[in-house]
């Protein structure tokens, strides 16, 4: 950790703020939003190998915050940490905390399968189970044991299908499986999938890089639908989709969080030399 | 799990109240599955080791042996015919020479029942190995010679405590012994701390007690006494185990040697001629009938020249197909058939292979029964499949770019895979050879349809003489008759699974040494 | 020394002699500059000595395979009416009797004998001297044939390189010629069998026993080869060995993909690979007499324990044998079951515990549904070897063809069947040793169907996920 650049922190190492000022699609200010995932001096390793670096950053409620930045800069490692999927590594060790609602998730007394109810993950591939539609939606509120009747279950599947744009679609063949589904309406799936719990954050790994532009365009749709209610951090290669969907974005580099802030201050006006770099497609 | 970690959000009903109330049967779950996993490990692992521990510890006594030494007369008289001739010579009477050796042990002894006891303490089997010591060695004839061999399965199981529970009560004093007028029986005093200590030790079973005195054993006829008859078993006199008792638990009907012959080895044993030693006869000897005698070499030469023919058949053929299929074979439809056909006989019954070596080989070709070469052909075809699949792997493994480098200088397409790839993937393709054989030398199923199965006094001497293999032999052993082939069959089944992990161990050894990371 | 082993030595220095004759000649061709030919004098070499080799060589191994055959029937052409006569059996007897007194094994029992071993002695010898002559001067032409060939412009090398690849498909051609033979000796012994008993008795009677008289005299000769029994038994211990396999085969492959560390995988795997490298006469052995007795034993004390209940269990038992193959069992389906969940996409397990859910919620609720199609084709695969297994069976099932489903009893399968009827004394045409590839054939197809759909299962499978 010798090498660790002090600078390398955008955001400075304040105590959490309880607010943070951002920014709608438009560049218009929204009303002040609270912190939902303050993160501090967040370091990752796999093995001996160091992959993140002193990550510090607050992450607001119901709003959508990107995470840019070169293949195999850390982005994907950081978003996987927020509901400690780098457990299932053998060789992963997180350092430092982050803290939801101000409680400390990596703190021993946490379990990761209560964490993980309520922070949702979608993936880069769509991920559907080899059950029906029905039976993926149904999947985590009956583990969890949200729902307890036939009733409740289906008007959970109907209400989180609904919120994912996918129900009508599907309504008529919820007994069909759901590999079976096009890419696009698998993510939606994958979506719906995750909404069903009702998390309160919701972590995208590239959830558009495998679908086509018209795919892509409706779940961008959903995702500023959802962030009505969910603070939602979605990982993109792709800047347009940043911009497009994010109130706050965050670059990272190598390991290092170079800067974040509202998404068009980063965009037109960003502070750090290698953001420019990037956002002007110098590299990556 | 505890309450305080994670406060509510803003979000009005909070789901995980409901979570947390069913988290605790989940991992209630979790952990019985985990637990099935274990014990189904544990189950794995604890089959592997009954298994070699009921075999090694069957096996152990059969690696060494007691061994009976005579003072054997070669008696010229019974040597008929020319006594330079080594073949007239073998053709002696030599067993009524080992049984006039083990009489003289025992002079006294004239019942003739009693005499056919004692004379099976040592086969008659043994007579061959002594006529073929003289054939040898003519100058012998006329002398006495010391003449050692492995006694009785049935005296050699005594000896080892597997027979009988043995306990023995040295007596203070010697008791006084009055024979009655035809020898037979005989009235024994002892002392009354004797008395005591041997009626202490047989307790309330009925076992037989033996008591030793001056040379002579006698058994007692009732409960231990101060006054006790006894059954003369040996004559006193001649040097033996002196002033003991030795109780045997198992009374004289449940087992297959008797109180007599029990005496006279533990007399023999008294007297430096019953001795334990490594038992060369299961390694040096063919298969017998009498287990002491039986040894696996001839089941090893067997097994050896099985797999030369299995080795120079199905190495090369296998190496080939495989070259052809990973490196010339086109696309086509008979490339196909030869990969599904390699693919279904990998999975054929290896009792079916033996049907197809007794109808095509045996029936049609007219090829010899039990004979290595038709075993080695069977298993050759059985063993195909599998080099030639671990040839293919191999193969695979040698990256393109040697070939293109081969090719871009001019070689032919022959000439870059014979040079170039082949070199380069041959440790692999032995490696996978040696797997192969190594199942074929446990094979046994086919070899029983191909008649390796017949008992086979000589070690083969080419691959068309009758023959049988390790596993078969062990087949054998395994459903004989004589407990004392039941550690022998473990002995022998320890020899093959040696012979096997000698050559897994080799195979490792040559994939460590030559692998390499493209 | 023998002819043959003379002729195989001139061969060989012949074969040598030609190749170093052709290269020879390739040099003098080049005028000593290699660089002159078309291929490398080496390429001369082989060619001609190939030309030498092959042709005397493929004459020596034809009459090698037929030739026995061909003197059998002109010494058999040659005989009087009455031995022409004989049975097809008895007329085997003679000939080897023939032989073995033309071999000078014993003297002839008769004058037919005589007259036959003469004959034989004689066949024998002129065809051995003419087979010889033959390939020494095919070796001598073929030597100077290729040697004639061989000039500046010849291609040797692509001469010698066909040869090569003809070899090559040869070799490959052994694979389905194995196939082929199987498949034949099975149905034409097959057929003969099913023409002295009918196949609809033989696949649905209920009753086996193929004691036939040796003699065809003797009364009471016709068996019953009603082979239901048999299948009883097999499926019989083919379900005992899958109670113990698959449960413990496939927790073993979960715990070893899922939750074991590299360090405990790294120990258990070879420890159930050593299971699967027992040889099957081991397993017999253990099952013969640890398995059985402990089983009689283990009966023996609850008969004494439990009042009114009668209970024993012979040592030979079909538990006993189906437990041992079970455990025999357990490596193949733990490894099989291993392969296919590992198989299973990352994605699918992320998936699961992104949702919260356990390890073993994922594990019974994702990986195995997913990998369900693997899972069953490696139990197939594990069915049919079971199916298929012989060693253990004959030493611990027992002989009697009861049609029962108490494990406790013993039973008999299609495998022991097989090697009781063709071990020990046996006359080759008849019924009961013609049973045994009647069900070797059964055995067989069983076997090849439950291959070809797991194969098929898990291909698709495979595809899947690819």
């Amino acid at each position: 950790m010798n090498d660790r650049e002090p600078g390398g922190h955008a955001a400075p190492l304040t105590p959490p703020t309880p607010v943070v000022q951002t920014h709608d699609m438009h560049g218009h200010p929204l009303a002040s939003l609270p912190v939902k995932v303050c993160t501090r001096d967040v370091d990752v390793f796999y093995g001996d190998k160091q992959a993140l670096f002193g990550v510090s950053m607050d992450i607001p409620d119901c709003s959508v915050t990107a995470f840019i930045g070169p293949s195999g800069c850390g982005k994907s490692t950081f978003l996987r940490c927020i509901n400690r999927m780098n457990d299932t590594i053998d060789i992963a060790r997180v350092a430092g905390s982050i803290e939801i609602d101000g409680a400390n998730i990596y703190d021993r007394g946490i379990d990761p399968v209560l964490l993980r109810a309520r922070v949702g993950m979608v993936f880069q591939k769509p991920n559907p189970f080899p059950k029906s539609i029905y039976d993926n939606v149904a999947y985590g509120p009956k583990i969890h044991g949200l729902v307890s009747t036939k009733d409740e279950t289906d008007a959970v599947v109907e209400d989180s299908l609904k919120r994912a744009g996918l129900w009508a679609e599907v309504a008529d063949r919820l007994d069909a499986p759901g590999t079976g589904l096009s890419g696009g309406q698998q993510q939606r799936l994958v979506i719906a999938r995750a909404i069903a719990v009702k998390p309160e954050v919701i972590l995208m790994d590239e959830p558009c890089s495998a679908l086509d532009p018209i795919a892509t365009a409706k779940i961008e749709e959903l995702i500023d639908e959802l962030r009505e209610n969910f603070c939602i951090i979605i990982v993109t290669h792709s800047m347009a989709q940043a911009a497009r969907v994010s109130q706050k974005t965050a670059f990272f580099h190598l390991g290092k969080l170079v800067e974040s802030g509202p998404t068009e201050e980063i965009f037109t006006n960003p502070r750090d030399e290698r953001t420019q770099d990037y956002i002007t497609g110098r590299f990556g | 799990m505890t309450d305080a970690a994670l406060p509510a959000g803003a979000s009005a009903p909070d789901p995980s109240a409901a979570i947390k109330k069913r988290l605790a049967a989940r991992y209630r779950a979790e952990r019985r599955f985990r637990a099935y996993g274990i014990a189904a490990i544990a189950v794995a692992v604890a089959a592997l080791l009954v298994l070699v521990g009921s075999i090694v510890s069957q096996a152990y006594s059969a690696f060494w042996t007691y061994e009976l030494a005579l003072d054997v007369t070669v008696d010229p008289e019974r040597i008929p015919g020319d006594p330079s001739n080594p073949a007239d010579i073998q053709r002696g009477d030599f067993g009524v020479m080992l049984q006039n050796a083990l009489r003289g042990e025992f002079p006294d002894e004239t019942r003739n029942a009693r005499i056919r006891e004692l004379l099976a303490l040592s086969t008659r089997l043994n007579s061959a190995t002594l006529g073929r010591r003289v054939a040898d060695n003519p100058a012998l004839i006329g002398q006495t010679i010391r003449f050692k061999m492995p006694i009785s399965d049935e005296v050699d199981r005594y000896l080892k405590g597997q027979a009988t529970g043995r306990d023995w009560v040295r007596l203070d004093a010697a008791p006084a012994v009055t024979p009655d007028a035809d020898g037979e029986t005989a009235a024994l005093r002892l002392s009354p701390a004797d008395a005591a200590r041997i009626a202490d030790a047989v307790g309330d079973a009925e076992p037989s007690v033996i008591v030793f005195s001056n040379g002579g054993a006698w058994r007692l006829s009732g409960p231990a006494a101060q006054t006790a008859e006894g059954e003369q078993l040996i004559a006193p006199g001649a040097p033996g185990v002196e002033d003991r008792a030795l109780i045997l638990s198992t009374p004289e009907a449940d087992r297959r040697v008797s109180d007599a012959q029990i005496a006279w080895t533990e007399t023999l044993r008294a007297r430096g001629d019953v001795k334990a030693a490594f038992n060369t006869y299961l390694f040096a000897n063919t298969d017998s009938r009498e287990p002491e005698l039986a040894g696996v070499f001839a089941a090893l030469m067997g097994s050896i020249f099985t797999m030369l023919v299995t080795m120079v058949l199905a190495v090369p053929v296998g190496v080939a197909t495989a070259i052809y299929l990973e490196e010339f074979a086109p696309k086509n439809r008979w490339t196909d058939l030869v990969e599904v056909n390699i693919n279904n006989l990998a999975a054929v019954p290896s009792i079916v292979f033996g049907l197809l070596g007794l109808a095509v080989f045996i029936n049609f070709l007219g090829m010899p029964r039990s004979a290595p070469l038709v075993g080695g052909l069977v298993l050759a075809l059985m063993t195909l499949p599998v080099v030639i699949i671990s040839g293919r792997a191999a193969l695979k493994a040698v990256p393109p770019s040697i070939r293109e480098a081969a090719l871009a200088v001019g070689a032919s397409r022959t000439q870059a895979v014979f040079g170039h790839v082949l070199p380069l993937a041959m440790p692999g393709i032995m490696t996978g050879s040696i797997i192969g054989l190594a199942q074929a030398l446990g094979e046994t199923a086919p070899l029983l349809m191909i008649g390796m199965v017949a008992f086979v006094a000589d070690a083969p001497t080419g691959v068309t003489s009758p023959a049988t293999v390790m596993p078969v032999q062990i087949f054998i052993w395994a459903t004989s008759a004589e407990r004392a082939f039941e550690a022998r069959t473990a002995a022998a089944i320890i020899i093959l699974l040696s012979l096997m992990i000698l050559m897994n161990a080799a195979a490792i050894f040559l994939r460590r040494k030559f692998e390499r990371r493209w | 020394m023998s002819i043959s082993l003379i002729v195989a030595l001139i061969l060989l220095v012949m074969i040598a002699a030609g190749f170093r004759l052709g290269q020879a000649r390739a040099w003098r061709a080049a005028d000593g500059r290699a660089g002159a030919l078309h291929s490398l004098p080496v390429y001369s070499g082989y060619y001609v000595a190939l030309w030498t080799g092959v042709p005397a060589l493929a004459l020596v191994a034809i009459y090698g395979v037929l030739g026995d055959g061909l003197v059998n029937a002109l010494v058999l052409g040659g005989m009087p009416q009455q031995v022409q006569d004989l049975s097809a059996a008895r007329q085997e007897t003679f000939m080897a009797e023939a032989r073995a007194v033309a071999a000078g094994l014993y003297a002839a029992p008769s004058a037919l004998h005589a007259q036959a071993a003469a004959a034989f002695a004689r066949l024998q010898g002129l065809f051995t001297w003419a087979v010889a002559a033959l390939a020494l001067a095919m070796a001598a032409g073929g030597l100077a044939l290729a040697r004639g060939h061989i000039s500046r412009q010849f291609r040797a090398r692509n001469r010698v390189e066909t040869a090569i690849g003809i070899l090559l498909l040869a070799c490959s051609a052994l694979a389905v010629l194995t196939t082929v033979g199987i498949i034949l000796s099975l149905l034409f012994e097959s057929l003969r069998f099913f023409a002295a008993v009918n196949p609809v008795e033989f696949l649905l009677g209920t009753h086996w026993s193929p004691q036939i008289a040796i003699r065809e005299d003797q009364v009471g000769q016709s068996g019953a080869f009603g082979a239901i029994p048999l299948f009883a038994g097999t499926f019989l211990i083919t379900i005992i060995a899958m109670t113990v396999a698959v449960p413990v085969g496939l927790f073993s492959a979960i715990f070893l993909a899922e939750y074991a560390s590299p360090t405990a995988r790294k120990w258990i795997k070879p420890v159930l690979e050593i299971l699967a490298g027992v040889p099957t006469v081991v397993y017999g052995f253990f099952a013969l007499l640890t398995v059985g007795p402990a089983i009689r034993a283990a009966a023996e004390w609850v008969d004494a324990a439990v009042p009114f209940l009668s209970f024993a269990v012979p040592t030979q038992s079909a538990l006993a044998a189906g437990l041992v193959m079970g455990v025999m069992i357990i490596p193949f389906v733990s490894s099989l079951s291993d392969d296919v969940i590992n198989a299973v996409p990352q994605t699918l397990r992320d998936g699961a515990y992104a949702m919260g859910a356990t390890k073993s919620e994922t594990v019974r609720q994702v990986i195995l549904p997913a990998a369900l199609p693997g899972v069953v084709g490696a139990i197939l695969l594990a069915v049919s070897r079971a199916i298929g297994e012989t060693m253990i069976v004959v030493m611990a099932a027992g002989q009697a063809a009861n049609l029962t489903a108490n494990p406790f009893e013993s039973v008999t399968t299609i495998t022991v069947q097989i090697v009781t009827l063709l071990t020990g004394d046996q006359e080759f045409d008849s019924p009961k040793t013609l049973a045994a590839f009647a069900l070797g054939l059964v055995l067989f197809v069983i076997t090849l169907l439950l291959n070809v759909i797991a194969l098929r299962v898990v291909q698709k499978y495979r595809e899947k996920y690819d």
